[in-house]
């Protein structure tokens, strides 16, 4: 089985066979998101969590043109600090019917928008609100060891305890280990994957929202730059924000009647690929990859019916550099092995380039809320409105957390 | 060089044995200076992480053998400033693979992280922190 499951992925079959007709499954192309809204990305909210999910559902809202009290779904994340009855009774919301949150942190950036559909898609809600609030710089950081080793007496990962007391204890160093074999197995320097950094930090430069608008950073200030964990620097990591996005998705029929032109859910999924663990994933047949993205990205794909060269603009997940760049491989925006002269020099990955990528300055240089800020992006390219639109893009692709149990999803315009 | 710890506890679970049972003869045999891999009675398959099932034949049955603790360096990752209160930074981390094939998280006795490669044949050596916990190290082999 193991066998199967890597020649799979090593030969980048995706087994159809054994799938749901993309015929059968009812969110393709029948749900929409129809609103987005952010609260100011800041490094030091001085309001709680609640109080910014609150402000981002309700400019979603506006920006669909539909009142709070038509909100009947609620959707977020697990690891979160929002209470849903606190929500439902500061919006005034009078008619839910349905609440649910997503597990494995990053990893669940597309499924909280997939179950969202699902739900919208078979009638039992009408507008989902998805929404995610952190205060990952003034509060909790999920990026600190010490964070994590609090979580041990609970243990949600049982794997942890193999990790923990040899001092690895970050997801930076965790996505080292596996960032530093695919380096190894595949002749990827360091000046490469700084690329990743310098570009983005070019796209936040010209989008107010980042947190590193107006702030540039060249190749060399990159290369200048303190090893956090190597091989991973400083410019490697995602910024730590303070701040709330929300999104809401309705049936496609009723999305065209509401304000904002509609982008529509072509094809979503979750994956869980063998010897899954919550980012150590280390006892796979090889970990110079992100499994994880590329079944979430195929299955996205499978549904959608459409493939990587189909896509116009993507937005992927970088908690850290790597994460983003092994994703442009997982998404077949290049060969396997190739991402580091992919993205040499940057032109590949700019607006005008062959795969415009994490056009908001992304989790590294826009904001860095759990991925939704990518959501939102995605939005704004295919309403023709991002601060670094592509020309006329009709796709784009969206993905979640490596590592972990993940999600991918493509939206239409 | 080794990793160095400050005066502060080691980070580790105080529900091992309870909400994880599979892991205990692992642990136990990390007490004893064994290595105990979990292997499938039914088919062979060696089963790391422990689990309770084996996910090639679905057997509940299983056994442990000691595995010989040689192996190489798979891939490995330094810290330069510390995550937590009880690690002095710099120190590296290793991802070993054992020669009967599990991987493992650790640390290097006695080698300078710059001196840390890919490829690198490495065997087990035992360290006891203290009652309660003995983890497993590696050293250059040979």
């Amino acid at each position: 089985m193991a066998r199967k499951i890597l020649e799979e992925y090593m030969n980048r079959k995706y087994d159809a066979d054994i799938k749901p007709k993309p015929a059968l499954n009812m969110i393709k192309d029948k749900t929409a998101i129809v609103g987005i809204g952010e609260t100011k990305f800041t490094r030091g909210s001085g309001r709680d969590e609640m109080d910014m999910a609150c402000e981002a559902i309700k400019k979603a809202a506006d920006d669909a043109g539909i009142k709070l009290e038509d909100i009947d779904g609620l959707e977020t994340f697990t690891l979160d600090r929002t209470a849903m009855p606190f929500i439902v009774s500061t919006l005034g919301l009078k008619n839910l019917r349905f609440a649910s949150e997503v597990s494995f942190g990053g990893g669940a950036a597309c499924a909280v928008t997939l179950h969202a559909a699902a739900i919208v898609a078979t009638g039992v809600a009408k507008n989902v609100v998805c929404y995610r609030s952190l205060n990952e710089s003034s509060g909790h950081k999920f990026g600190r060891g010490d964070g994590y080793a609090k979580y041990m007496l609970t243990a949600p990962t049982p794997h942890y305890g193999y990790t923990f007391p040899m001092g690895f204890c970050t997801p930076l160093s965790w996505a080292g280990a596996w960032g530093r074999r695919w380096m190894h197995e595949f002749n990827v320097s360091y000046e490469q994957i700084g690329w990743w950094a310098v570009v983005l930090r070019e796209y936040a430069n010209k989008n107010p929202l980042a947190l590193f608008h107006n702030k540039p950073m060249t190749h060399e200030d990159y290369m200048n730059v303190q090893m956090i964990v190597e091989p991973l620097r400083l410019f490697d990591c995602c910024v730590d924000t303070d701040g709330a996005c929300a999104h809401i998705v309705t049936t496609a029929e009723r999305a065209k009647d509401l304000k904002q032109k509609p982008v529509y859910i072509l094809g979503a999924g979750q994956s869980a690929p063998i010897e899954q663990e919550i980012q150590t994933v280390y006892n796979r047949p090889t970990i110079a990859g992100l499994f994880e993205t590329w079944y979430a990205a195929h299955e996205a794909y499978r549904v959608a019916g459409v493939e990587g060269k189909d896509i116009d603009v993507a937005e992927l997940y970088d908690p850290y550099s790597l994460g983003g760049i092994m994703s442009l491989e997982e998404c077949d925006f290049c060969e396997r092995g190739d991402a580091g002269n992919f993205i040499e020099g940057g032109d590949n990955i700019r607006v005008d380039g062959k795969m415009p990528t994490n056009t908001s300055g992304g989790l590294l240089s826009e904001a860095y809320i759990h991925g939704f800020n990518l959501v939102n992006e995605g939005v704004r390219q295919l309403r023709g409105t991002s601060y670094n639109q592509v020309k006329d893009p009709e796709l784009c692709m969206v993905t979640a957390g490596p590592g972990v149990p993940s999600s991918a999803m493509v939206l239409r315009n | 060089m080794t990793i160095q710890y400050t005066d502060k506890p080691i980070p580790h679970p105080a529900l091992w044995g309870i909400i994880y049972r599979s892991s205990t003869p692992f642990w136990e045999g990390i007490k004893e200076k064994k290595l105990l891999i979990q292997k499938c009675k039914d088919c062979g398959k060696i089963l790391h992480p422990p689990r309770p099932m084996c996910p090639g034949c679905h057997s509940t049955e299983c056994e442990h053998i000691e595995a010989s603790g040689k192996g190489t360096i798979y891939s490995y990752t330094t810290y330069s400033k510390s995550p937590h209160k009880s690690f002095k930074a710099p120190y590296s981390v290793v991802l070993v693979e054992l020669d009967e094939g599990p991987r493992l998280i650790s640390n290097m006795v006695d080698v300078k992280p710059e001196d840390i490669e890919i490829g690198m044949p490495v065997e087990v050596a035992f360290d006891k922190i203290d009652d309660d916990l003995t983890l497993y190290k590696f050293k250059k082999a040979g």
